[in-house]
């Protein structure tokens, strides 16, 4: 396997949320999803939002990659405030949604050809493949593909073109356990090697604790950072490692999750 | 590296990979030799039992119907190969002599069936070598009328219901429009369309075209605003412009709508286009029904709807053909 992409290297975004507040026009009224959020990530940090499901953490992603504006408050990346989606900051959902009419390898070459970079860029294509173990399937389409090797693919059209920032919204949701674990590690691996910052929404305790630096714990909606926890191990982790095992409980503990099944 | 992709693929795929262990001699198609069976009765029942009033083309048939045995014969004798794909139609083909027979032995032979009404498969048999010019010409200018008629109002239709699926304001104002007058059928327009139009071919072409276009108009919008919207957030941050989110985003994941307006709109100028012929154009198919009629040639009538059947049956699987082609990606669509 390829371990980068032969573009020159840029350091990782620095990410800056300053009491943002957000909230959703509904038929019920305003229903709000966001409420005094103010966090920093550092450059090249990998950071996991944890919290409980529909508390508004894929907002703030969103918000992050300049899809939606906050409603209040600011949003900014190496300290210059986001007003648009940008090439740099790119999101991988919890589904592929890979284009299902392009073949993997034209799903991969979408953001080249967005912003006409497509033509010389065929090496590039080929090692973004590589580099998720997809070069033999660069001719097939998505429906043939499982939801493993799909998500492999969301990642390598997002990689090819060496974002600074990646947002992961819950990107192996829906994976099998084992089919998790494996991308889990190559999702480490590629962090490590490639320096972007990546910022991980999720609600597995184990799945934050495994990849992230710091965790940052938000309450239910509209979701409040309540916890901060720095994780200090060495990658490449182990789930059963005890200081892990110990934070686990804790974590648990602040999520209100603290009996014992 | 491409070869690999493809190997791996039809091996997931489950496709066989070329079998060179052909049998030493190929197998028989014993379904086809029945079928030959059939014609071969057929042939000797037109050819040996004489008509009740003979018939011009009793002869012509017979020999037509002893050709259709012979080809059957071969292609069973000669096994699979290319022709294997017709196999399981053997009992059509069967079926096909004992109506065709049926047919001639209700009328022709014994007249059970009275005329004019009921002609035998011989007098449409006359009616395809004796009047082969003027059915030919109606059919050409009926696709004179049809397909700039069709191919106009499905380019507007597609436009139209793009833009309404991607511009609010174009949904807007186009929308209610779309609704109020979408379900007028076309056929109404017609009064309105011979007085306003200097022609009664432009007029027919419009008529037309308005069939054709609401159906792909209303279809595509809804493809348009069907659209994942994730899709859009991933071309979006991708670095996509308006126009690219357009092209390469909502106008190919709409193209199944899409194909969906332009069978229903095929159907329904098909529909308009037989009645615009009957009623002005005085040319194409839909006025040689109308022509036969007049005459009482009902031989005429049924040759008439026999050609139109294949050549509307023709066209729209043609539109399928290039569906199945555009649309390879997708799977499970509705089988035409």
């Amino acid at each position: 396997m390829v371990t980068n992409l032969d573009a020159p290297a840029k350091a990782g975004l620095s990410i800056q949320t300053r009491a943002v507040g957000h909230w959703f026009d509904s038929k019920d009224g305003r229903l709000d999803v966001l409420d005094d959020v103010t966090i920093d990530v550092e450059p090249g940090e990998f950071v996991a939002l944890l919290g409980p499901s529909g508390c508004g953490k894929s907002t703030l992603l969103r918000l992050i990659a300049g899809l939606e504006a906050p409603r209040t408050g600011k949003v900014g990346a190496d300290k210059i405030r986001i007003v648009g989606p940008d090439p740099s900051r790119l999101l991988v959902f919890q589904d592929p949604t890979l284009y299902p009419w392009r073949t993997v390898r034209e799903n991969v070459a979408l953001g080249l050809e967005a912003t006409g970079q497509i033509k010389g860029s065929q090496a590039r294509i080929d090692q973004a493949l590589d580099l998720v173990g997809l070069r033999d399937f660069a001719g097939a389409l998505p429906n043939e593909l499982s939801g493993g090797m799909a998500q492999r693919a969301a990642l390598a059209r997002v990689l090819v073109n060496n974002p600074r920032l990646l947002l992961l919204d819950e990107p192996l949701g829906k994976l099998d356990s084992l089919t998790r674990m494996t991308l889990q590690a190559e999702l480490v691996k590629l962090w490590k090697d490639a320096g972007f910052t990546a910022l991980l929404v999720t609600h597995d305790v184990e799945e934050a604790l495994l990849l992230a630096q710091r965790i940052l714990v938000f309450s239910p909606r509209p979701a409040r950072v309540v916890r901060e926890i720095r994780v200090g191990a060495a990658y490449p982790r182990h789930r059963d490692a005890p200081e892990l095992q110990a934070l686990r409980r804790e974590i648990l503990v602040s999520l209100g999750h603290d009996h014992e099944l | 590296m491409n070869s690999i992709a493809e190997t791996d693929r039809f091996a997931l795929l489950g496709a066989s990979s070329q079998d060179k262990s052909a049998p030493i001699l190929p197998p028989l198609w014993r379904g086809g030799l029945a079928a030959a069976a059939g014609w071969a009765v057929a042939a000797s029942l037109t050819w040996f039992w004489p008509d009740l009033t003979p018939w011009a083309r009793t002869d012509l048939l017979a020999l037509l119907e002893l050709g259709v045995t012979l080809l059957l014969a071969a292609v069973a004798l000669s096994g699979g190969g290319r022709f294997a794909l017709i196999h399981p139609y053997n009992r059509w083909f069967g079926a096909l002599a004992g109506i065709l027979t049926l047919w001639q032995v209700l009328t022709a032979k014994t007249g059970l069936l009275p005329l004019p009404f009921f002609p035998p498969p011989q007098s449409i048999l006359e009616v395809y070598t004796d009047d082969a010019a003027r059915l030919f010409e109606s059919v050409w200018r009926s696709l004179f009328l049809l397909i700039p008629g069709y191919a106009i109002g499905g380019i507007l239709g597609f436009t139209t219901g793009a833009l309404i699926g991607w511009s609010k304001a174009a949904n807007y104002w186009g929308h209610p429009v779309l609704r109020f007058v979408g379900p007028l059928p076309a056929t109404a327009w017609l009064p309105i369309a011979f007085f306003f139009f200097p022609g009664s071919h432009s007029a027919s072409t419009f008529l037309v075209g308005l069939a054709t276009f609401f159906p792909v108009a209303v279809l595509t919008a809804s493809g348009v605003k069907g659209v994942n919207s994730a899709y859009y957030d991933i071309a979006r941050t991708l670095g996509g412009s308006e126009r690219f989110l357009i092209l390469k985003v909502a106008v190919p994941a709409a193209l199944p709508n899409v194909f969906v307006g332009l069978f229903m709109g095929l159907g329904s100028s098909f529909a308009v286009l037989i009645i615009a012929e009957m009623m002005g154009v005085k040319a194409g198919l839909g006025w040689y029904l109308q022509w036969a009629q007049g005459w009482a040639a009902y031989a005429n009538l049924y040759g008439a709807l026999i050609v139109m059947a294949l050549l509307f049956s023709g066209l729209i699987s043609l539109l399928f053909f290039v569906r199945d082609r555009v649309l390879a990606w997708q799977k499970g669509i509705v089988r035409w």
